[in-house]
Order: structure tokens, then sequence, then C-alpha cells
């Protein structure tokens, strides 16, 4: 399988970090995206012409939505991702990817707008992002209360990992996550998974150390 | 807003020669906007009210000064040498001084909790005495004789060596760094940082190389880059104060900050304080 791949998108990312969960060996083609704009070269447009990363490409099928390639990496190597067990956990599998894209047109594009200098309306943006964060939230929480840790059901499934990159990133686009403690378990759970791997932007998370014991004094720093 | 003071008077980088059109780009330098545009081919600077500024096209960006600069922009004759690629890695913005921008770069001690596995890795966290100095002659600051044991050096290197630096500051934002070229011993790779200070708080900046490496593609060269410089990003976002603080009584250094401190030593001796807070909030 070619998958056409840029390091800094949170949509490639989906793709890289479930092939990496699910042992599936990816043969990467790195698009100089930014600053080449070889993505809307005359060779990617015959291949994508929508003009997006990602793309992947295996015997005769050419897929360009992320969502659409986890969806094909899970029939093909993984279908318990699929979350098909039941009419319930099956519709909100749908229902979480299609999710997604709100949060790759808000967060992700208050990312591209701060970071990469990407053209956009940036207040307008952070307001959509931070109602879908709100939503999400509120879901997770709800989860929780149902015994669930995953937005389908008590496993994680292709929907969690196609909302996980924009949301872990949204600081980077001036979201701070600090409001939504439900959200930061959801992720601090997806980081566990075995065979995690990381982004620019997103860390591994570290052994817990053993307690210190008494906390000392905290220095406490000023803003400037 | 402080005064832009001293720094006023110095060069720096606004753009990519390479993505220059005739439209042109708006953007910020040092609160003041800019355009930076093709004219008849050449690139050209102008300011909010239509005054042409300074130009000169170096290592593939567009340098430009609100002020009369009163020497060259520095030179990289390393980065003359053939058979050397020559990167541009692209922008980034990041929300924090222009300054911390540099004092990062600057620093080693993150490789391993940052660039985990790729620049440093646990426990291989010591960094070792290493050599500092302002150089009068030229008005730069160099670190050199560091050492670093790195799992992936460069894109070339294969498996964990231990890695010589040479940092050299040579600008109020600019930084250039010089280590070992894993593909030919005995040269340098050389990595630039030109960071563009948009406000006090907001910078562009725009890593650029000169590297060595026949084997590897050039986009992999930029991604390298640019997965290095993301993982900086938003720990530099969270840096407090906002400003770089010039006043010693607030912090306390260790041996590895020897490079920062001389860095801030010199930005304070010349008054390049736009970014910088002198007293302690």
């Amino acid at each position: 399988m070619i998958f056409y791949d840029y390091i800094l998108s949170p949509s490639c990312y989906r793709v890289r970090l479930f092939a990496a969960v699910i042992g599936r060996r990816l043969d990467l083609r790195a698009v100089d995206f930014h600053p080449g704009q070889e993505h809307r070269s005359d060779a990617m447009l015959a291949l994508n012409p929508a003009g997006t990363l990602p793309v992947l490409k295996d015997d005769g099928i050419v897929l360009t939505e992320s969502t659409a390639i986890l969806t094909y990496l899970a029939a093909h190597d993984a279908p318990a991702w699929l979350g098909d067990d039941t009419p319930v956990m099956r519709a909100r599998v749908a229902q979480w990817l299609a999710f997604a894209q709100r949060l790759t047109d808000s967060a992700g594009a208050a990312r591209a707008h701060d970071m990469l200098l990407a053209p956009g309306d940036i207040d307008a943006l952070r307001a959509e992002a931070t109602t879908a964060l709100r939503e999400l939230e509120a879901a997770l929480s709800a989860a929780r209360r149902r015994g669930e840790s995953f937005l389908a059901g008590n496993r994680p499934t292709i929907a969690d990992i196609a909302c996980f990159p924009h949301v872990a990133l949204a600081p980077d686009g001036g979201l701070p996550l600090d409001p939504y403690p439900s959200i930061r378990l959801w992720m601090r759970a997806l980081r566990g998974l075995e065979g995690f791997i990381e982004m620019p932007g997103i860390h591994r998370l570290h052994e817990l150390l053993p307690e210190p014991g008494p906390m000392p004094d905290v220095i406490r720093k000023e803003r400037a | 807003m402080s005064d832009q003071g001293a720094m006023r008077d110095h060069w720096y980088p606004v753009g990519m020669t390479k993505q220059l059109t005739a439209g042109g780009r708006d953007t910020l330098l040092m609160g003041e906007p800019i355009r930076v545009y093709l004219d008849n081919g050449a690139p050209a600077v102008s300011d909010g009210t239509g005054r042409s500024l300074p130009v000169i096209d170096r290592f593939g960006h567009v340098w430009t000064s609100l002020g009369a600069p009163n020497r060259d922009l520095f030179t990289i004759p390393e980065a003359d040498q053939p058979g050397r690629r020559l990167v541009d890695v692209g922008v980034c913005r990041v929300r924090c001084s222009p300054l911390r921008a540099v004092e990062n770069f600057l620093d080693i001690a993150h490789f391993p909790f940052v660039h985990t596995d790729i620049l440093g890795s646990e426990p291989h966290t010591e960094v070792q005495r290493y050599e500092v100095e302002i150089r009068e002659d030229v008005d730069e600051v160099w670190a050199t004789k560091v050492k670093f044991y790195q799992p992936q050096a460069a894109k070339s290197a294969e498996g964990g060596i231990t890695t010589d630096y040479m940092y050299r500051v040579c600008a109020p934002t600019c930084s250039v760094l010089y280590k070992t070229c894993p593909p030919k011993p005995g040269e340098w790779d050389v990595i630039a940082l030109f960071v563009q200070p948009l406000t006090e708080t907001l910078c562009e900046v725009w890593p650029w190389m000169a590297l060595y490496d026949d084997a590897a593609e050039m986009t992999d060269l930029i991604h390298f880059q640019q997965m290095i410089f993301v993982q900086d990003r938003s720990v530099l976002e969270n840096q407090l104060p906002a400003l770089l603080p010039l006043d010693p009584g607030m912090e306390i250094p260790t041996r590895a900050d020897m490079t920062s401190i001389a860095y801030r030593r010199w930005l304070k001796r010349h008054g390049f304080t736009y970014g910088a807070q002198l007293v302690a909030a």
C-alpha cells in the first residue's frame, strides 16, 4: 500500500497512527505540501483531483479521504476496529467519522492558519472548533457515565482514531484543552494504545514515576 | 509594546525568495506593516507608508531593515562550499518572543525530552562541559566543543552517534549551528534558524540548511527539519514569562545553559530588547 504523506498533517497522521496500531506496513511517499505545494502538482492532481492529502493507493484503488482509508485498513486487517457489533455501535462510528470532518474544517483550519499562515477567519474557525469540542466533551462525559471510555463503546474504533489528531493538536490553533476533562482522559487512553506513535505536537505517554512524597513549595511563574 | 531600540538597525528575514510574487506578501516587522514583493523580477520591500526599505537576497530568503544597518548581513562561508544541498524549510509561525525562539535553538538539554529518540534519548541526558565566548572581533556569540549523544542526529544518520556541535548567534534573531555530518566525516552540516519578529510575542521562523546528503529526497530533508521544529513549537508557546527575561535575578541557570546566558548578556549589552523584559515582572 502506497501512502502519500505529510509529516505535519493531522489527517495523514490518522492513517499513520492506525497503521502502527494494527501493525500494517505502509510504503510512505513524502509530499512537499509546505512550502512546495506539491499536492497541487500535475502528478498529484492526476492522482487526486481534489488536491488534498492523504492519498492511499492499493491494487487499483485510490482513496483520498482519510476516514475512508481508515475504513479500508480496518476491513483489510483489523475488522474489530470497524465497530460493527450492534446497530447502535455501527451508527455511532459513522456519526463520529462524519464529525471528524467538522474538526478538520474548524480546529484543523485554525491550526493551519496559526502555524502555516493558511487563509481563514480565525475567530470564526475557533468558534466552530469550540462548539465541536464542547459536543465531544459532552459525549465522552456521557459515555463515561455509561461505563464506556471511547466514542462508540467500550473499546476504541476507527472513529476515535479519526477524531483524535485534530483534538490533540487544537492548542496549536489557539484552542486550549484545559476546559475538557473527559477529552483529556480519552486522549490519555488513546496515547496508551499498544503501538501508539507520535507526530510533532503530540507526545507519547511517559511512564508514571513513583509518588515523590510531600510536594515541595511550588515556585509560581508570573505572566509577562 | 516597547521600543524597537537598537534592533531597528539590523537585518531580518521577511520571506522566502522562491515564494515571492508581484502581488506580494503583507506581513509585520517589529509591529510595523510591510509588504514583500517582486518588482520587475527583483525582491523589494516597502513599509506602511510606501517607503522602500533596504533589501538583501541571501540564503534563499529576503532580508530587510526598518532602520539604517551599519554593516552587511552576516555570511555563512561553509554554505558556499560546492556539493552542499541548500534546503528552504518554509515558514512556521509561533506565538512566542522571537528571542525565545533563538534561545530554544541554542539549547541542547531539551533534546531527550522534546525530540525523544531523534536528537536525544533517556538516559543519555547529560550535557558535557563546553566552551562559550562572545567574539569581540565579529561581535557574535559562539559555543564550541559541544557534544551530545543522538539516536538519529540527521536524516542521513544510521543509528546513534555522539554528535559534535558549534553554535553561533550572528544577529539578534538569527542563529547558525554546525553539527557532525554523518555521510561526510570532517565536514559540518549547517542548520540555520532565521526568525522574523512580527511583534514582541509573535514570530515567523524560517529554518534553512546547507547539508552534505546525496541520498535523501529533498522533501524528506524538509520534513525532518519541520518535524523537529514543530516539536519545539508547543513548548515555545507555553514558556512563561512570554518575554525573555534579561534580569538574572529570577532564574537559576545550570552549566548546560551557558550559551543562553551569553546570548542574554549579549542582547542586554547591545540594547537588543524587543521581545525581552529587563526587570523581572
